[in-house]
This record gives structure tokens, sequence and C-alpha cells, in this order.
């Protein structure tokens, strides 16, 4: 990380420590912020978050990597999830995540060359009776077939 | 559905946003938990342990702080109600949740809405903002001198886990999700070391309409163990999935004949830690006295391979096990490699007995509802479908 890069970092961190507070319990949050807006936690983050809430930093280690939602990896700048369970497995997700891979030409648990796109699977996201169901960063789409996958890959790219 | 579509004896009957605070400001606390205790209402998370209780050991805590937590980290497999009463009924929901402050005299509510549902959050935020607007939130709400409550609104991060109350606290705190031990109980050493009550969404939702009618009222729906009514997440082969509310008592063919579910072979019970089952025991009926349910109900017909089911099951509970426990964190490792046994007809029956024995050891010996229950499936499913687990001449594959 360059200089004026950690400086950046510090003060977005500073400014969420503002919004949240600075006690533990602020912690998550200023987490989720750090993972939305970098779709990772990096080591640098890590240790001003820790530094600004008076903690250790692999406390904050130790929380990220409790959570599937957060990373300390880099991951693509927007994040495919299919969800997994046996709902939308019956639903029928073998195919759309066939189609997926191969229209991106990755496995679950990649990232396109680009850097445009992860792409993972995800336990129930609640949308159980229009599955199979597709998290693309936070937003869901359900019924989603083979070809309305393709169509909203497309729309990201 | 939509939601005009949406019918139901309780939770889905008419309701004005508000009134049910105002009714109950202007009631001592003591009446609204009268009022609980004559509708024995059961949290309905799934654990089943009475509201009124709840409460009245909150209220009766002395302690200068006191939280309430509307538990919304909805992670079953197969449930989403909480869903679609936070998108189309929040009324209800946060009008619980303030007289729940009200009754045990808390100051903030914090709703722990799971990550997934990130895309409500906007939406939620909104109405709270309203509600301030209107006097339903803030200070001397409506009108009532001293009762200042407020409500924020949480994220979760994806961690099924979550969903266990002491687990859903440590999260709230900033820590790791991991469960802990009880006693003492959040009623007496909750969110920040103080008197706390976590109750589900749709604890919240009932909570609101029994204020307005009164307890004896809402008795009169379902059975005698099970007072009320239920909001039922349908998923899986039917023709008609979706959110059903219906007294508690219903049957499980009653159910199916609704849904329009054909040629089923198994229903899961309460998601993934809940039970199966088979075709022979559908007149069972719904309630905490037989077959138990969040709500979650998956539907399979006579085409789906259950060991792929269970192997599905297993798959979630290895994933989401905290990994603080020895008999959860190692158990559905075990638990799934049988499954995988079984897939490529590599078992002993001798080692499959064992591996019963280890699920009733993990049913007893886990920390949390997680390890506690996640060995249901693998036994009920064993159990209920060996035939077609065993005999099936070798064809276990998909």
């Amino acid at each position: 990380m360059l200089v004026l890069e950690k400086n950046a970092m510090t003060e977005e961190i500073e400014l969420l420590v503002k919004e949240h507070g600075n006690s533990r319990s602020a912690l998550l949050p200023i987490l989720q912020d750090i993972q939305r807006k970098h779709k990772h936690v990096p080591d640098f983050a890590q240790q001003e978050i820790a530094r600004l809430l008076d903690i250790h930093p692999v406390e904050v280690y130790s929380v990220i990597s409790f959570y599937a939602f957060l990373n300390t990896n880099p991951k693509g700048r927007n994040i495919v999830r299919l969800c997994q369970t046996i709902t939308c497995d019956i639903a029928g997700k073998a195919s759309v995540a066939k189609a997926i891979e191969r229209e991106l030409g990755i496995k679950f648990g990649e990232t396109t060359k680009d850097n445009k796109i992860t792409l993972e699977y995800v336990n129930c996201l609640g949308m159980c009776d229009q599955g199979p169901a597709l998290l693309v960063n936070e937003r869901v789409f359900p019924k989603v077939s083979t070809e309305k996958a393709v169509q909203i890959l497309n729309a990201i790219k | 559905m939509e939601k005009k579509n949406r019918e139901g004896s309780v939770i889905f009957s008419p309701y004005i946003k508000g009134e049910s605070i105002i009714k109950a400001v202007s009631l001592k606390r003591e009446d609204i938990l009268f009022e609980l205790r004559e509708s024995k209402l059961k949290g309905r998370g799934g654990a089943g342990f009475p509201t009124a209780t709840k409460w009245t050991l909150v209220a009766a805590a002395s302690a200068e702080e006191k939280y309430v937590v509307c538990n919304a980290d909805e992670g079953e497999p197969g449930t989403f109600k909480d869903r679609v009463l936070l998108l189309e009924y929040p009324e209800l929901v946060f009008d619980g949740m303030v007289i729940a402050g009200y009754v045990i005299g808390a100051k903030l509510g914090i709703v722990y809405l799971r990550g997934e549902y990130e895309y409500m959050l906007k939406s939620l935020e909104d109405y709270l903002e309203t509600m301030r607007k209107e006097n339903l939130l803030g200070k001397n709400i409506c009108g009532k001198v001293d009762f200042n409550f407020d409500i924020k609104i949480r994220l979760g991060s994806g961690a099924y886990v979550c969903g266990e109350e002491t687990a859903l606290i440590e999260s709230l705190e900033g820590n790791r999700g991991e469960a802990r031990n009880r006693p003492p109980y959040p009623v007496n050493t909750g969110f920040m070391g103080k008197p706390t009550t976590v109750n589900n969404v749709e604890t919240f939702a009932s909570v609101a309409h029994i204020v307005i009618k009164g307890g004896s009222w809402y008795c009169k729906h379902g059975t005698d163990k099970s007072t009320g009514s239920k909001l039922f997440s349908v998923s899986g082969d039917c023709d008609k999935p979706g959110v059903y509310e219906l007294p508690w008592g219903t049957k499980i063919s009653e159910l199916l004949k609704l849904v329009e579910a054909k040629d089923t072979k198994a229903v899961q019970v309460g998601g993934a830690s809940g039970i199966c089952i088979p075709k022979s025991q559908f007149e069972r009926i719904f309630g905490y006295e037989d077959a138990a349910t969040g709500g979650s109900i998956m539907i399979f017909n006579e085409s789906r391979n259950m060991l792929h089911v269970l192997k599905n099951f297993m798959e979630f509970f290895v994933e989401e096990s905290c990994g603080q426990c020895t008999p959860c964190r190692i158990g559905n490792v075990k638990l799934l490699e049988g499954v995988e046994m079984l897939e490529r007809h590599e078992y002993t029956f001798g080692y499959i007995n064992k591996l019963k024995e280890l699920g009733k050891t993990m049913q007893l010996s886990s920390k949390c509802g997680l390890g506690q229950s996640s060995p249901n499936a693998f036994l009920s499913i064993l159990e209920n479908f060996k035939e077609e687990i065993f005999n099936n001449g070798g064809n276990n594959g998909k």
C-alpha cells in the first residue's frame, strides 16, 4: 500500500469511528462499511481499526475470519453469490451454476481476470419460494434461469 | 403472492399502524404482561419459550439500561417469513418492539438483520424515520411522559449461528458469533451485560395483535398447548410456494393440499435442523406438542433422492458450525463423511449405527442449538427412508 493510500484509509476509518463510535460493539459496522467499499479488509485497515478501537489487531482479524461476508483477501468489484441450499438446488441450481461458470470462464471461489466478478456459493438467501436465487452484491434476483443469469452477469460487465 | 392476497386469522388480520402502541401506553405494564400470559404466546423462532415469562424476567431485573433485540437473522434453510413480515408488515414488527420496550423499561431496540437482507435496509430505515415523525418512536411516545424508545438496525455478516440468541448478542458486541454458556441467560446478562429480551420477528408481530385484541382472543386460535397461529414458509415441490398463516394444529396433509403439492414423498419440518417426515406420518399436526417448527416447510416429491437432500443439509452444517465446541465441529464432519460413504456404497451397518449414536451424543453435548439440532435430519432421514437409502441396488447417484 502506498503512503497516500494508507493516509486515505486512515482518514476513512477515522470517519467511520466518528460515525459508529469507538466501542467494541462498533467493530462489525465499521468492518462492514470497509468491506462494502473495498470488497475486503486490508491488513493496514485492520491495524488502524484496532488502534482506533483500542483492541489488538488479532481481535479484528479473528472477527473477520468468523463471518462469511468479511474477508482479508481482495475480491472482485462485484461479488456474485448463488444460493446452494436444497430448495434452490432442486429448483435448478446446478444448471445455473454451470451456465455462470461457462460464461465467466471461472469456477466458484474464483475471481475473473479483469477483477470484475468474484463467484461464490452462499447458504439460504431466504428466497426458497422463488429459487434459484442469486445475490449480486446486496441485490437479490429470484427465479434465475440460465438465460436470466447470463443477462444479469452481462449487466454487471 | 402479494400482500393483498394474504389471509390469516391473527398476523395477517387487519391492523392499523401504531394502534397497538397507542393502546399499550394507556395500559399498565402488568396488564400487558397479563394479556401476554393469557395468550400463552411462545417464541416463534422455533424454541418456543413463553414470551410473557421472558419479558417478566427482564422487566423484573433491576438495571439502568435494558435492551430489546429483534432477531431478524433468519438463516434456517427454507425460512423466509421474516422477509415477508419486514417487507410487507413492518408496522407489526416495530410496534411489537416498542411495546416490548414499554413493558420491560428499555430505551433502545436493536434489529439484527441478516447480512443477506441488506437490500431491505434502506426501506426499513425510512420506515423508522416516519415512525419518529409520527411520535411512534423517540421521546414521550404517543404522549406517554418519560417513555423514550428508539430502534436501530444492525446488519449481520453471513453467519447462520448468529440466529442463536447468545451468539447474536456476541455479534452485536463486536465479537465472533460464538454462543455463550448459559446460565446466565440474556434476560439477566444480555447485550453489554444488561438485561435483554431477544425475540423473533414473528413474536413481535403477534404481540402487536395480542395487545389490541387480548390474550383470550388469541387463545381461541390453535391448540391447547400451541395457541395462536403460525407463519409457514413453504417451498420445494408444490405449485403454490410462499408464506401461509395457519393455526397451530393444522395437519401436514392439510397444508400439502393447500399448497397443491403432488406426489409428496417427504416433508422437512423446521428446516435443516428439523425433522424429515415421511408420507406415512402426514396426519401429524404442526404444534409444539408434535411437529414443532420455526416455520420452514420443505416439500420433496417422489423424484427426489433423500440422501442427496441429507448431504445438502450436512454440508450446510459443516460450513456453519462455529467450531468452538467439539461435538458440533467434528460431529458434523463425521456425519457428512457417513453420508458420502452411503452414496458410494462403502459403508457397514456397524459404522452407520455408530454414527447414529454420535448424532445422539451431539444432541446432548453440543453447546448451542446448532449442534444440538444438526443431527436431527441425519437421524430422521436414515430412520424414515432406510428402504430407499439401503436397498436401492446402488443407484444412489443424483
